[in-house]
């Protein structure tokens, strides 16, 4: 099988409704309809979810590890952005 | 009419166990991870229905369990068309033999929704949305082969010549059928064999690929007249139980 003909698909699952789509891994597949069909077939044969998209790999842009740094250092030092200094008022519940 | 019954629910059955059997042997060994366990998926569906089918035939018999009806008959006693018995050549074949099986089996599942006896009906029901993801399954692939390379056109090409005379069987209506379907319980083969034809033609054209004029073959697994392949299916299929009877995992 090559790469291709079968390039690499991601498969993002929704376990039940109300919850997000999670990335759940990949596999090969010609195009849309069959990846559909593999990513049902491979990963939810137990039950796992109740919605499944699934993006070709190449359409994914991600970050570059290299720019490590830039990307996710400025925020090391800049906890205020955090919001547990606020003092919530006593009536509000469930935050 | 008990034992009418009886051999139309192993006629029902029996075509799903080899079927099933004959996908099982690829577990491990399908041609990528996903067609793997797409095929194994596939035998796991039809052992499910089997298991309806024979634990309803167990209790009409009485004496008998869904163990027993499955691993314990000789091979005359099997009601499965020769079609599924066809061993794993290779993929085309194994895709082949899945697609005129299901482009049959989805619509005998349709009729049977509607059987007089509620326990078929049943049965039907729950299968029939299992056995519509087989046909798209099986029927994607006949396309991505026939339409696909030159190879891969010609082995697709070559298993429908070689399972295409096997179809015949399947509409070759038996005693057992034709007493089903006048009480209401079993399918009329004509009206299943028109949309049969009319899907075949449907895909094989999508796929570029010819229905063989070939004549079709006398084949009567459905009375217990199987092929070799039968002796080897069953030796596989029956070996625990016979060597460990009563066996249980």
């Amino acid at each position: 099988m090559s790469n291709q003909e079968f390039p690499i698909w991601e498969v993002f699952i929704r376990s039940k409704n109300g919850l997000e789509h999670r990335h759940v891994g990949s596999l090969h597949a010609t195009d849309a309809t069959m990846a559909m069909e593999n990513a049902r077939d491979v990963y939810t044969r137990r039950e796992e979810g109740v919605s499944i998209w699934v993006v070709e790999s190449k359409n994914i842009t991600a970050s570059n590890p290299e720019n490590q740094g830039e990307l996710f250092e400025p925020a090391k030092d800049k906890a205020y952005r955090h919001p547990t200094f606020y003092e919530l008022p006593i009536e509000l519940k469930h935050m | 009419m008990k034992d009418k019954l009886y051999e139309y629910l192993l006629m029902l059955g029996d075509n799903s166990m080899i079927l099933g059997h004959r996908l099982s042997e690829l577990c491990g060994h399908g041609p990528s991870l996903e067609t793997d366990i797409a095929l194994t998926n596939i035998s796991l569906d039809l052992f499910g229905q089997v298991r309806s089918y024979f634990q309803y035939a167990a209790e009409l018999k009485g004496e008998a369990t869904e163990d027993s009806i499955a691993f314990l008959r000789f091979d005359r006693d099997y009601r499965n068309v020769i079609l599924v018995e066809q061993p794993n050549t290779d993929f085309a074949h194994v895709i082949g033999r899945q697609f005129l099986f299901d482009a049959f089996h989805l619509p005998l599942l349709e009729q049977l929704m509607k059987s007089n006896d509620e326990m078929i009906a049943a049965i039907a029901a729950k299968s029939i949305k299992e056995s519509r993801y087989h046909l798209r399954f099986s029927s994607s692939w006949v396309k991505r082969l026939g339409d696909g390379t030159e190879e891969s056109h010609n082995r697709m090409q070559e298993a429908i010549n070689h399972l295409y005379p096997l179809v015949s069987e399947l509409f070759r209506e038996t005693e057992t059928e034709k007493g089903m379907k006048e009480l209401g319980i079993g399918a009329d083969l004509e009206l299943i064999k028109e949309s049969f034809d009319e899907k075949v033609k449907t895909i094989l054209s999508e796929a570029t690929l010819e229905i063989p004029a070939v004549p079709s073959r006398q084949t009567n697994g459905k009375t217990g007249i199987h092929t070799e392949q039968m002796g080897f299916i069953l030796a596989e299929l029956q070996y625990m139980q016979r060597a460990y009877p009563n066996m249980q995992w």
